[in-house]
């Protein structure tokens, strides 16, 4: 890889710590001058270009591909199907660890679902390529395909999302309801999504020998080497995967899929470098999805208000072939303090790609479901959303009685509510009107999402100069790594920013675990803050042992690193600098290994989330149904907050997600081909610009001990939840109308308004 | 990619003789052709490219009172003529609500005339599509259909016409001037898209080789300006086609109707004059009752072609709304939100 030239703006100003500092990414500037190279930017010398032809039915097989009439297309190297093709190492269905997706990469000719690679041509240009997949003009033998929801009789899948339990209950639901002064008994049903990353999956494959050189956005550089290592049969330190920036992820380029290992093989096949990079309709079948779900929620409150039981049933669907359940009745389990609470979950097979991680996999599906039933269940009790929020907040997580390791959504509330102006709001729907006769409404919901980590390691050193080297195979989606990181490795080895060298995005690094479940910050934060520790300890180890050292008999602990020197805790006028020590003690550079990883112990005692509060206001037309949110608010206690610039934006992103979970996003799939039918950007709608209001976000201060040592709990995806649900609230608050399948279609509200 | 000749010829004469062969296609902005060419949909011989003709990019004021205006003229550089969208203003707020503006700057007006439908199963190259490939039957019929046809549909086809210029266009009475193999002619924008029949493969009454040189706008057009507007509901607030649109341009003299103009888009597989509904409000006073039963004369037609029953009920209120709006009168400025329902909405600041 070519080396980065990230820059340290002026701005960079430095008082005290870099944690804390609202610098701008230090790889801004590459991106807007277009310097930024993303994997299907790399072209070496000799490179081919492959394109995947892909099947058009669900479900069947491929009888008949006209490879003479590709290969005779000028340009056309080769084609490569499953009667002509490089052997894998192991067969790719075997599970070898939970995170392995099943991939189809043209192990026979059996079709699962749609859009699934059935061949890869394999040519000089791009064009070439592309018309001589046109040209295989596959046949297909066609059966039957199952599509949907109610494709089939239901099954209890043995867990959820990543091992959660299928079933969790606490008290007696059946009772609690029974029991209780008002029910609501509702059903919410959310689309099938796609991740939509900017960038596509891109693979660029070189092969070298035995030697392999990739060029791939990944979201986890230690899983796509273990996997390739073992689909290929080489050793993992004979791979080179390079992935310094990634065009968003959302969990689509977190396990390795399909595409890229076509591309691996293509290379192989035609030994020169092979380029793959999936066209936008491509990306709705081999690298996952969010699967629809249908939520029944049944919620009993007594004459007060309060919570006497929580019942959350999550219908969902998977592959024929493959696992992953999205957990959505997970997300009761955390919030409001019911007595008894059960989650359940059942699914149906379909002829779909695998359903995968996306942002907020089963938070955000769960969430809209579980605030919108909450909100019902505050206007059946006749108590401001907010007040019944507050009624019923959860001490102690409710699911497991443990207690938070912290949890500041008191403030969350009150703060989001004071800025949003919430107490005005009245209780009745559609009280309120603009000025153009538009009705208004408000609503709000709740954020939640587990503050996880995985495991990571770093490696730190310290240089006979005085600077700083920080190394750690970390992963920039776009949500700022190589920023935030880069601020805790400058205070781990007590060094300005601008004199740590931060290198990630490489496979040749320490594993920074996989950037996702909103944990990246966390994990490769622990691993950097305790390499550098480490180092600091080793040059601490140095000096103050040396009797020639201002330092000396200070011992390890009795000084602390700041600015690139180490002065005596209990006397800050000795003190000496990295190079000073480093240069009577004749060694290049000191290094020190660190590692991150959850702590079982605290996991064990303390129930550990972030928290938030989401207010939405939005207008509706009330002739034609049009709705358009005009202001939202959140407010969010995530532990604490490396960098404030970018934590902002990740949470207006995760909002404006919500938003348009609430609004717009949903994939069509036709009911008897089983084909996506608008697997493209003008047609799935996500917000544009003109969508997006006026966006406020609050960081609640919050002191986390427990989570880990630098207290932070992780912003990625809690933006979604709440805010999904606050939309949806603000609808039916300035309608009336309380819609219960999403996204909220025009349809649905023009009749009834 | 399938291989095509290229060529770009120099005269408008020229261009019609080159794209007069089967398989040769025009080439202007290509905002719709490209797309298709990639998805398969398209797949021509020949591309003949007029973007460097001479004369087809002027916006011209005749003599008679007429607007003229080259079937080369940007999207945007029409939207954005002062004059134009004083004396046009529903023309130019239909314009600035389609699209984005990158594709504004881009597409041109004789292409934007001349776009394909945005039928899910007409770009899905695996599915059964009559218009791309006739006689192949339709699978949007029995499919995924709620933004399809609710006007003048076949069991052939339930496309609909994506264009929102072309909707306040057809209500002003557009004229298409027309270059063909055998010289000039013009016909009304009314009757270049044709209504699907058995035949939904003819999108326009164009015959290989035409070439869209101009729109006329008659001298009577202008006479609406201070009553005329665009209404666009949509799914997202920009770039995104009309689940239904409408436009309404009212002449009021002595506190009367002298004369309306009522067109719809999303609707059909042309845009959608509804002139029974003009014929109601013709000398009536500007009222809620006129302008609903104007809707209801609007609609009497129409019929759900699947999922889109919604669609009629929508388009009625559409056509009261976008009358209320424009018997209130035109705006002196083209909102930040043109033709949204939320153009009113303070503190807008995108386009």
């Amino acid at each position: 890889m070519p080396e980065l030239n990230l820059s340290s703006a002026p701005a960079h100003l430095r008082h005290g710590s870099s944690i804390g500092q609202p610098l701008t990414r230090r790889d801004g500037l590459l991106k807007v001058k277009g310097q930024a190279t993303y994997a299907a930017d790399n072209h070496p010398p000799g490179m081919l270009f492959a394109v995947m032809a892909v099947s058009s039915i669900a479900h069947g097989r491929v009888t008949l591909l006209d490879v003479a009439a590709a290969k005779q297309h000028p340009g056309v190297v080769d084609v490569m199907t499953s009667d002509h093709k490089p052997q894998l190492a192991i067969d790719p269905e075997i599970k070898t660890n939970p995170f392995v997706f099943r991939m189809e990469v043209l192990q026979s000719n059996e079709v699962r679902y749609a859009n699934q690679p059935i061949a890869v041509v394999i040519a000089e240009t791009l064009e070439a390529a592309t018309e001589g997949a046109v040209l295989l003009a596959p046949r297909y033998e066609n059966l039957p395909a199952l599509i949907g929801l109610d494709a089939g009789e239901s099954f209890v899948p043995p867990v959820v999302g990543v091992g959660n339990p299928t079933e969790n209950h606490r008290g007696d639901v059946e009772a609690g309801l029974a029991s209780s002064a008002k029910q609501i008994d509702a059903i919410y049903e959310t689309p099938p999504q796609y991740h939509n990353a900017m960038e596509p999956h891109a693979i660029v494959a070189s092969w070298d020998g035995d030697n392999l050189s990739v060029d791939m956005p990944t979201q986890g550089l230690m899983l796509s080497l273990g996997r390739i290592a073992e689909l290929f049969g080489i050793a993992p330190d004979k791979i080179h995967i390079r992935s310094p920036f990634l065009g968003g992820g959302f969990g689509s380029k977190g396990l390795m899929s399909g595409p890229p290992v076509l591309g691996i093989m293509a290379a192989k096949l035609v030994g020169k470098p092979v380029k793959l990079v999936l066209r936008r309709e491509q990306m709705y079948g081999p690298v996952g999805h969010r699967a629809p779900t249908r939520q029944r929620l049944r919620i009993g409150a007594d004459g007060e208000g309060s919570l006497t039981a929580l019942d959350h049933h999550a219908r969902t669907l998977s592959s024929t072939f493959d696992d992953f359940y999205e957990p959505a009745a997970d997300a009761s389990h955390t919030l409001y303090a019911a007595p008894a609470i059960r989650t359940s979950h059942d699914a149906v097979r379909v002829n779909t790609g695998t359903p995968l991680f996306m942002r907020a996999p089963g938070e955000a599906t769960g969430s809209i479901a579980l605030e919108s039933a909450i909100d019902e269940m505050a206007w059946a009790c006749g108590i401001d959303p907010l007040a019944f929020r507050l009624k019923n907040y959860a001490e102690v997580e409710p699911i497991t009685g443990k207690p938070f390791s912290s949890k500041a959504l008191r403030a969350c509330y009150e703060q989001g509510a004071a800025r949003f102006g919430w107490a005005k709001r009245p209780l009745q729907p559609r009280q309120m009107r603009d000025d153009a006769g538009l009705l208004v409404g408000w609503g709000m919901g709740t954020a939640t999402f587990p503050a996880l980590m995985f495991q990571a390691a770093a490696r730190a050193a310290i240089r006979r100069d005085g600077s700083g080297v920080m190394e750690i195979g970390a992963h920039d989606m776009g949500q700022g790594a190589w920023t935030a990181l880069a601020q805790i490795a400058a205070d781990a080895v007590g060094l300005d920013i601008d004199r740590v060298e931060f290198k990630a995005g490489t496979s040749d690094l320490p594993d920074a675990g996989i950037a996702g479940g909103s944990a990246h910050t966390a994990t490769a934060g622990a691993a950097i803050h305790s390499a550098g520790a480490a180092v600091i300890a080793k040059l601490a180890d140095l000096a103050t042992g040396d009797e020639r050292s201002p330092l000396f008999g200070a011992g390890n602990a009795g000084v602390i690193a700041r600015d690139g020197r180490l002065i005596r805790r209990d006397d800050e006028s000795r003190s000496e600098s990295y190079a000073e020590i480093l240069a009577r003690a004749g060694v290049a550079e000191v290094e020190a290994r660190g590692t991150g990883a959850p702590n079982p112990a605290a996991m064990e005692e303390y129930a550990m989330h972030a928290h938030g509060a989401v207010f939405a206001e939005v207008k509706v037309d009330p002739d034609l149904g049009q709705v358009r949110v005009t202001r939202m608010v959140g407010a969010f206690a995530a532990g604490r907050i490396v960098n404030p610039h970018l934590v902002k934006s990740q949470l207006f992103g995760g909002m404006i997600w919500g938003m348009s979970f609430a609004l717009h996003e949903e994939a069509i799939t036709d009911r008897r081909s089983g084909r996506i039918m608008n697997a493209n950007l003008g047609e799935y709608h996500i917000p544009v610009n003109a969508d997006v209001p006026p966006l406020d976000v609050i960081t609640v201060e919050e002191h986390d001990p427990h989570v880990n040592a630098l207290g932070i709990k992780g912003v990625g995806e809690i933006g979604i939840t709440g805010s999904a649900g606050a939309v949806a609230n603000a609808v039916w608050h300035a309608t009336g109308v309380r819609v219960r399948r999403f996204p909220i279609k025009i349809e649905e509200l023009l009749t009834q308004l | 990619m399938k291989q095509f000749d290229y060529v770009r010829p120099a005269t408008v004469a020229e261009a019609v003789a080159a794209a007069a062969q089967p398989g040769a296609v025009y080439l202007a902005a290509g905002t719709n052709l490209l797309d298709l060419m990639k998805g398969g949909v398209s797949r021509p011989d020949r591309l003949v490219d007029v973007t460097h003709l001479d004369g087809l990019d002027q916006i011209e004021r005749l003599a008679d009172g007429s607007a003229r205006i080259g079937a080369l003229v940007s999207n945007a550089d029409l939207a954005h003529d002062a004059d134009f969208a004083r004396s046009y203003p529903a023309v130019a707020e239909a314009l600035l609500s389609g699209a984005s503006a990158q594709l504004r700057n881009a597409a041109t007006v004789g292409g934007n005339l001349l776009q394909r439908t945005r039928c899910a199963y007409f770009y899905d190259t695996a599915s059964r599509c009559n218009k791309r490939e006739a006689g192949s039957g339709c699978d949007a019929r029995e499919g995924e259909n709620r933004g399809h046809a609710v006007l003048g549909w076949s069991e052939s086809c339930i496309a609909t016409h994506p264009s929102d210029f072309c909707v306040p266009l057809v209500a002003l009475d557009a004229i298409v001037e027309i270059e063909g193999k055998n010289g000039r002619r013009e016909i009304a924008l009314d009757e270049l898209h044709r209504l699907p029949g058995s035949s939904p493969e003819r999108d326009s009454a164009l015959e290989p080789g035409d070439l869209i040189v101009a729109v006329r706008l008659p001298p009577a057009a202008r006479g609406f300006a201070a009553h005329a507007r665009y209404l666009k509901v949509r799914e997202r607030t920009s770039y995104a086609f009309a689940v239904v649109s409408g436009s309404a341009a009212l002449r009021i003299e002595n506190g009367k109707i002298a004369e309306a103009r009522l067109a719809l888009g999303g609707v059909a597989a042309k845009p959608w004059r509804a002139r029974a509904a003009e014929d109601v409000l013709k000398g009536v006073t500007p009222t809620a009752d006129a302008f609903q039963e104007a809707a209801w004369r609007a609609l009497t037609d129409a019929k759900p072609s699947g999922d889109n029953a919604f669609k009629i009920e929508l388009a009625r209120r559409i056509v009261v709304r976008a009358l209320t709006l424009a018997a209130a009168g035109t705006p002196a400025r083209i909102p930040a939100l043109p033709a949204s329902p939320f153009a009113s909405t303070s503190g807008a600041i995108h386009a």
